[in-house]
């Protein structure tokens, strides 16, 4: 019965320092994403073109990527670019989580171009347009609109994985939960509420997914 | 306009086309007849290098085509293609498929490729649906849009792939009337089809394929009626006659052959 009234009086208490905390990682996921967005386009795009060369570069970034944890990521970042180019600490783990996400990102946008039937290209080429205007004019505007689910899928992973940002110091909110069990012992709590914040965050992002699909129709194309 | 000269075709191992050679005068109609896998389709398809021919030599308006020297997009940009599968742009309006290549390919202003995109739909009897969505369309509404968007780009030539193999039955009328127009018009057309009934009417001469060659190439009224090549008389017996087994006297069928076989093989020709 104490956990239950320590945890509400702990969550009243501190909704201000994590409110600061959530926006931190709002403002991280959306800069990683954003990024990783364009990332994932550019090597979907790498990994369909029949250049040999390019297609090897793909492979190789989302093998590298996929095949190693985000944490060792960040580190690598964090304490290894950092030595040449000090981004500081925002900017390691926003684009570490792009890098990373971008691979995974990648993968989704090369599946729905390639879901996107062959006739579409034949008919935009047919008329005289080029591969890139084809691409752009025909076969993307349809692609993303089958990738509108697992791409907010990838964006939810996204959002919960920032908060490995915590290990290079980031202010972010698991960074917060980590400073607040430390000072009050009261790691259950504060690990419940910090979680509790998340699924928030989730909630309100599903939300906004299922009615961005809807507005697109994604079930119908 | 169009002067195809010993073209070979290979998909991997497989050689598709064996050697073709084709002209076509201006407004003229050809029809390309055959069974499925005969390889028609593919020579359509190289005709506006969607397919790529390993050998031989492509004329389109006495200019002949260098795949790796000319400006692909161009040449298909001025041969107008239909696809079986309409493949019309989903997410575009009816209009929006009609003036996506003038305006993007050509730079033609938006209001100009309306107004001209408009009288196209006219002229396929579906101005009414400029802004509806494809998905909302019947078959031969979609493909009669296709032939349209096809149309927008001023094509010197026409090419039609099935164009009405994949319609219901009752709908392949209205589409067909609107490439009898076009042909009436003086389009150069070809077209790959299994309507007997269209080639005989509107082809000035209508071409036999049979396992990546021509056969037979001669008016529709030679080849229907007076067909030369043995294989010719074969096929046309089965499409003509596609409830009726094997043809009387046909000594590649001998009398053991099972009657109901060669049923089934008659339907998967007119399927295929």
């Amino acid at each position: 019965m104490n956990f239950i009234t320590d945890l509400v009086n702990y969550f009243v208490r501190d909704i201000p320092i994590f409110a600061t905390a959530a926006w931190l990682t709002i403002k991280l996921t959306a800069a990683a994403l954003a990024i990783g967005v364009f990332i994932g386009l550019f090597f979907a795009l790498l990994k369909l073109s029949k250049n040999r060369i390019s297609n090897g570069i793909a492979h190789l970034y989302i093998t590298i990527i996929r095949g190693t944890p985000l944490i060792v990521q960040i580190f690598a970042i964090y304490f290894g670019l950092a030595r040449m180019v000090d981004f500081g600490v925002f900017w390691s783990a926003a684009i570490a989580l792009a890098v990373h996400n971008g691979a995974y990102i990648a993968e989704i946008f090369r599946a729905g171009i390639q879901s996107i039937n062959r006739g579409q290209m034949e008919a935009a080429r047919s008329l005289g347009m080029t591969y890139g205007l084809a691409m752009r004019r025909i076969i993307l505007p349809q692609a993303f609109k089958r990738v509108v689910p697992p791409l907010g899928n990838q964006f939810i992973i996204g959002l919960k994985d920032s908060s490995l940002a915590a290990f290079i110091t980031a202010p972010e909110l698991f960074q917060m939960a980590m400073r607040r069990a430390a000072a009050t012992c009261a790691d259950l709590e504060y690990y419940t509420i910090t979680g509790l914040w998340y699924l928030a965050m989730v909630i309100v992002f599903s939300f906004l997914v299922a009615k961005l699909e809807k507005r697109l129709d994604v079930d119908k194309a | 306009m169009i002067k195809i000269r010993g073209l070979h075709k290979y998909f991997g191992s497989l050689h598709v086309l064996k050697g073709i050679d084709l002209d076509v005068g201006r407004s003229e109609v050809v029809c390309l007849i055959g069974a499925s896998g005969s390889g028609k389709s593919t020579l359509l398809r190289c005709i506006n290098f969607l397919e790529k021919a390993q050998e031989g030599e492509i004329w389109i308006d006495g200019k002949k085509i260098d795949r790796k020297k000319d400006d692909l997009n161009k040449i298909r940009a001025e041969v107008g293609m239909v696809f079986q599968l309409f493949n019309l742009f989903p997410h575009k309006t009816v209009l929006g498929n009609v003036i996506e290549a003038p305006v993007m390919v050509k730079r033609m202003p938006r209001d100009e490729a309306k107004k001209e995109g408009m009288a196209l739909l006219e002229k396929v009897g579906l101005a009414d649906k400029a802004h509806a969505y494809p998905s909302q369309l019947s078959g031969g509404q979609q493909q009669r849009v296709a032939i349209a968007r096809a149309l927008a780009m001023k094509p010197k030539v026409m090419l039609f792939d099935e164009p009405t193999s994949a319609l219901d039955p009752e709908l392949v009328g209205e589409v067909l009337e609107v490439m009898k127009q076009l042909a009436r018009e003086g389009m150069t057309m070809i077209v790959v089809t299994h309507e007997m009934a269209f080639a005989r009417e509107v082809a000035d001469r209508v071409i036999y394929m049979d396992d990546g060659k021509i056969i037979e190439a001669a008016t529709p009224q030679e080849i229907f009626e007076h067909p030369k090549e043995e294989r010719t008389r074969e096929f046309l017996w089965r499409v003509l006659n596609p409830n009726k087994g094997p043809r009387p006297g046909n000594k590649a069928m001998g009398p053991l052959a099972p009657q109901e076989k060669n049923r089934d093989d008659c339907h998967l020709e007119n399927a295929g």
